[in-house]
């Protein structure tokens, strides 16, 4: 589909009621905790006070003899010689020889009571060795640092690197000392972010049964039903397909809920209390403790520049822990750092490091937040020194269609340049200032993503429409499929009810994740509508007596191809439905691939900010999101991800943060110290769709979840500059930091 | 060259740290027709890779990361492997 | 821990329960009551998902311990429809998409309808303000504040 083609659609782009809406606002949509069964148990779990302890003895017995405990775990009760992820994943769910994190799982137990669960978790004694800790990620780098796991280090990390390295990448092209020494201006900073988490407001909870012959049910929130129950049952040695997973409604996940924590101690539970079903749901500070939050990172990036404001070479050096496990996405923080620009000479060094803090899980465009707070923040700082506009320096260097990208691939059809040209159109940038105010600007990038994809649909004998799905509706998902499958069909909105499934109802499915759902699941869900439509065709051609290929479907109707075709009445998709059973039996369509042609979504925002110079304080005045969404199949729900996307931004710029005691112990485990931002804080979040249509997908859709929480980061920072004349380059940039900051630009 | 070792040499590019698995090369040619022809072939030519192929990398053609081991390459393909890509 | 019997209304219905004197409103709301409209985001009167009236007055139930709850009135998310007809609030929130997972959108829901009972033509501040102490992790709150205020200015109408 050209760029400048216009097609009119019936539906698509249209704002209908949500299907899942009046369930969502009379409280009877049935989250992770919401659902109970008969005979089931209540399981509470034992953890980890300690950052790094050896656990030298467990003794369950006072908790087994209170009366109404039925089970008791430990890793004793899990299969052994596991590798690679899968160990990652157990030894994660439960703890083996040490404990690496405060609030790492040890041991877990089942009682009659949510209350006596928790009663006989507090009677299991855990005897540890503590151990020499680490927090930081640049403590953690260093060769002396304490030793979290000998030989994790994967193939890519040389030899005679500090032993908590687990992962290395480097990548680019071009000379780039060639290009820094044609800039006119080169400038070296380091840049510093602290782990934020998801901070979805449903604590995770699952209620999980498993009998002693292997077979087993969950209903769980997540984000992947499939997902749970192969790592599920990898952990626990069971066999895939035994499992059945049911995702319940799910209160956010933000990439947090793709993995598994306490789902393997439900099940593990319930198969040594005789098979009754064990629910656990987390409180907010095992959430906090225990569940995925994003990476921390320390930044170096090195760009030349020209008086012009065109940029000759970058160089960027992430170091991240992602916690005691492999994971940090410091490959996908480089990829995204330099995406917006066209460089001749780029440069990316990355270190994934071990550390003790929980495992991190994947976080909203995971990587690119923390690349983008580094980059665009020392293009700004370069803008400055310049006396160059920063949205103009932007364009000058903004990649497009066909570009070489900086991490090396050439681009698809992208909309860069759309969206920067958006942005210098719309009011909010003459918008006057006052005093202590400023104004920043920042570019943001995220691939998006494909991923296993299984959708399927069938008729109902009155001609409304079922589409099954696999991916959970976390944000409208349910509204955007059925409009293109009902605009595919020529059919009312109202006549479609997509289903999110369980694991038994449709072939693997990657999660809602990667901003995938829109876009995989919509392109699946238009191919089973089609092939559903070929079928209705040679319905209609064999009532009519006439070549299938002599039919054609229109305004959902099956209709005769032109006047050669002969001389029939249009059959609707009701009327074909209503006989179906004699006329060849149920009429479905089905689609599973990785669906190719992703289209990659390019945002940029403009914030204005306050800062009290007597507090530190930063309040955000106005906001705009820009984005490209190829096409808003449902706006209201493109832009409620621009505004969340943004906000999580917010948040991570100038409040969260996890704040360790020397101890290694988290001392913010709770939403009141935790601060994420309220209602309050904020203004209203104006937001621009820019559609450059993704010509991989038959509606142009990109997918849009994602880049939205990546530009927050650095526009604020250069806002702030621009306010007081301070450079922040750490994360939170919280009142006492931005004061001190103030300060020390004062002294100059 | 791939003029002197037949019509369906593909090159691929690497990132650099995995240059110490190719003998320095950041781009290597491989005889291949599918994704999975370039990454058997890779681990063929250079051992060294099998661990990191194994453990999952994102093959990208001509801008776009292939969707499976059977997509078609040609000799006029963009490669490039990048560590394997996943999102929130 | 003995259990004690409470007798209590639950919108606008008799409802009797054992608790646990250690129980929290928001579990006996859940667990004994089968009313789980009332979401647990956080259990320490942080998040606002378990957003409840008692006797009139906006509470978090999960700071408030079911065995309070005896001889009170207790209205929750599942009281807020009228049969089939949907309070304001509730179909503006569906039509402005203020929700997107839908977790907190009880509480905020709550919440919002103690505010208009008091003010029933709020500023944006007022309304930003009386639910700063409802999380929302989705929506960044734009389109909640504008539910809210569309909801308002019906049900003025509808009032004059």
């Amino acid at each position: 589909m050209a760029k400048d083609e216009i097609r009119e659609f019936r539906l698509v782009g249209t704002r209908p009621d949500r299907p899942d809406g009046l369930d969502k606002v009379t409280g009877r949509a049935r989250y992770g905790a919401d659902i109970s069964a008969p005979g089931m148990l209540w399981g509470a779990v034992v953890r980890s006070p300690h950052a790094h302890a050896r656990i030298v003895r467990i003794d369950s017995s006072k908790a087994e003899a209170l009366a109404g405990v039925k089970a008791v775990v430990t890793r004793a009760d899990f299969p052994t010689g596991l590798t690679g992820e899968d160990w990652n994943l157990q030894e994660n769910t439960m703890a083996g020889e040490k404990a690496l994190y405060d609030g790492h799982a040890v041991a877990a137990v089942a009682a009659t009571s949510a209350l006596r669960a928790q009663e006989a978790a507090r009677l299991i004694e855990v005897e540890y060795e503590v151990l020499p800790h680490v927090i930081d990620v640049d403590d953690a780098i260093r060769p002396d640092a304490p030793v979290i796991r000998e030989g994790a280090a994967d193939a890519t990390v040389p030899e005679g690197m500090p032993p908590n390295v687990v992962r290395y990448i480097d990548f680019g092209r071009g000379d780039i000392e060639a290009g820094f020494a044609e800039a006119d201006l080169v400038m070296e900073r380091s840049y510093k972010t602290e782990a934020t988490h998801q901070g979805y407001i449903e604590p995770h909870a699952c209620l999980g049964q498993l009998g002693e012959d292997g077979k087993g049910e969950m209903w769980v929130c997540t984000q992947g039903q499939w997902f749970i129950r192969r790592m599920c049952t990898a952990v626990l040695g069971l066999e895939t397909s035994q499992l059945r997973v049911t995702p319940s409604e799910i209160g956010g996940g933000f990439g947090g809920k793709t993995t598994i924590f306490m789902e393997p101690l439900s099940l593990a539970l319930s198969r040594k209390a005789g098979g009754r079903p064990v629910k656990i749901v987390m409180s907010r500070s095992e959430v906090l403790r225990a569940t995925g939050p994003t990476a921390s990172a320390s930044m170096d990036v090195k760009i030349g520049m020209k008086k012009d404001g065109t940029l000759t070479a970058a160089r960027a050096e992430f170091r991240m822990q992602g916690g005691a496990f492999p994971g940090a996405p410091v490959d996908m923080a480089l990829y995204c750092a330099f995406a917006p620009y066209k460089l001749p000479a780029v440069q990316h060094i990355g270190y994934d490091v071990l550390a003790n803090r929980p495992k991190c899980a994947a976080y909203r465009a995971p990587g690119s937040p923390m690349g983008a707070f580094a980059v665009e923040s020392l293009l700004d700082e370069m803008c400055r020194e310049l006396d160059l506009d920063p949205l103009e320096m932007r364009l000058k260097n903004a990649v497009n269609t066909g570009d070489t990208s900086s991490y090396g691939p050439k681009f698809g059809t992208i909309g860069l340049i759309e969206t920067l040209e958006a942005t210098r159109a719309h009011p909010n940038l003459s918008a006057p200032l006052g005093p202590n105010q400023g104004r920043g600007i920042a570019t943001g990038y995220w691939f998006n993503h494909n991923g296993e994809t299984s959708v399927s649909m069938a008729l109902s004998e009155d001609g409304t429409v079922q589409v099954s799905i696999g991916t959970p509706d976390i944000g409208g998902s349910r509204a955007s499929i059925a409009l293109m499958t009902a605009e595919t069909l020529g059919i009312p909105y109202e006549d479609v009810r997509v289903n999110v499934v369980e694991t038994g109802a449709l072939g693997v499915n990657e999660p809602t994740h990667g901003s995938r759902a829109t876009f995989a699941c919509g392109k699946a869900a238009v191919e089973a509508a089609r092939q559903a439509i070929g079928e209705m065709c040679r319905r209609a051609a064999s009532e009519w007596g006439i070549d299938p290929e002599a039919v054609e479907w229109m305004n959902g109707a099956a209709q005769p191809a032109g006047p050669n075709a002969g001389e029939f009445p249009p059959m609707t998709i009701a009327e074909i439905a209503g006989k179906m059973g004699s006329t060849g039996g149920p009429i479905s369509g089905h689609h599973e691939s990785v669906p190719d042609g992703v289209g990659a979504s390019f945002g940029c925002h403009v914030v204005d900010v306050e800062v009290d110079p007597e507090t530190g304080r930063t309040t955000i005045l106005r906001y705009l999101v820009v984005q490209d969404a190829g096409r808003a199949i449902h706006p209201s729900y493109v832009e409620g991800q621009y505004q969340g996307g943004a906000v999580q931004g917010i948040g991570w710029a100038l409040n969260e943060a996890y704040i360790y005691g020397e101890d290694g112990r988290l001392q913010n485990s709770v939403f009141l110290d935790y601060r994420v931002p309220v209602a309050s804080d904020l203004p209203m979040i104006d937001t621009e769709i820019v559609e450059v249509p993704n010509p991989g997908h038959p509606f142009g859709v990109r997918g849009v979840g994602e880049t939205g929480i990546t530009p927050p980061l650095p526009a604020i920072a250069n806002a702030i500059h621009q306010a007081t004349g301070a450079r922040l380059r750490q994360l939170p940039m919280s009142p006492p930091r931005v004061l001190a900051a103030i300060g020390e630009a004062r002294q100059g | 060259m791939p003029e002197c070792c037949g019509a369906r040499m593909v090159k691929v590019n690497l990132w650099s740290s995995l240059t110490r698995f190719t003998d320095g090369e950041r781009a290597v040619e491989i005889e291949a027709g599918t994704v999975a022809e370039i990454l058997d072939g890779l681990t063929a030519a250079y051992p060294g890779l099998g661990p990191i192929l194994d453990s999952g990398v994102s093959v990208v053609i001509d801008g776009e990361i292939a969707t499976g081991r059977h997509t078609p390459v040609t000799p006029e393909s963009e490669v490039f492997l990048m560590q394997r890509l996943k999102g929130g | 821990m003995s259990k004690m019997h409470v007798t209590t209304t639950v919108n606008g219905d008799e409802a009797e329960f054992l608790a646990d004197p250690r129980e929290t409103l928001l579990d006996c709301l859940r667990d004994h009551l089968g009313l789980t409209g009332s979401k647990e985001g956080c259990g320490t009167g942080d998040c606002g998902a378990c957003s409840v009236t008692l006797d009139g007055e906006l509470v978090c139930s999960c700071l408030v311990l079911g065995v309070e709850a005896a001889g009170k009135r207790v209205e929750t998310i599942e009281g807020m429809a009228n049969g089939n007809e949907l309070h304001p609030l509730q179909r503006k929130f569906i039509e402005h998409a203020a929700l997107q997972c839908g977790f907190c959108t009880p509480g905020f829901l709550v919440a919002a309808k103690a505010l208009l009972e008091r003010n029933p033509d709020p500023t944006e501040t007022e309304v930003r303000y009386w639910l700063a102490g409802n999380l929302c992790r989705c929506t960044g709150y734009d389109k909640i504040v504008r539910a809210v205020l569309d909801a308002a200015a019906d049900m003025r109408k509808e009032a004059a």
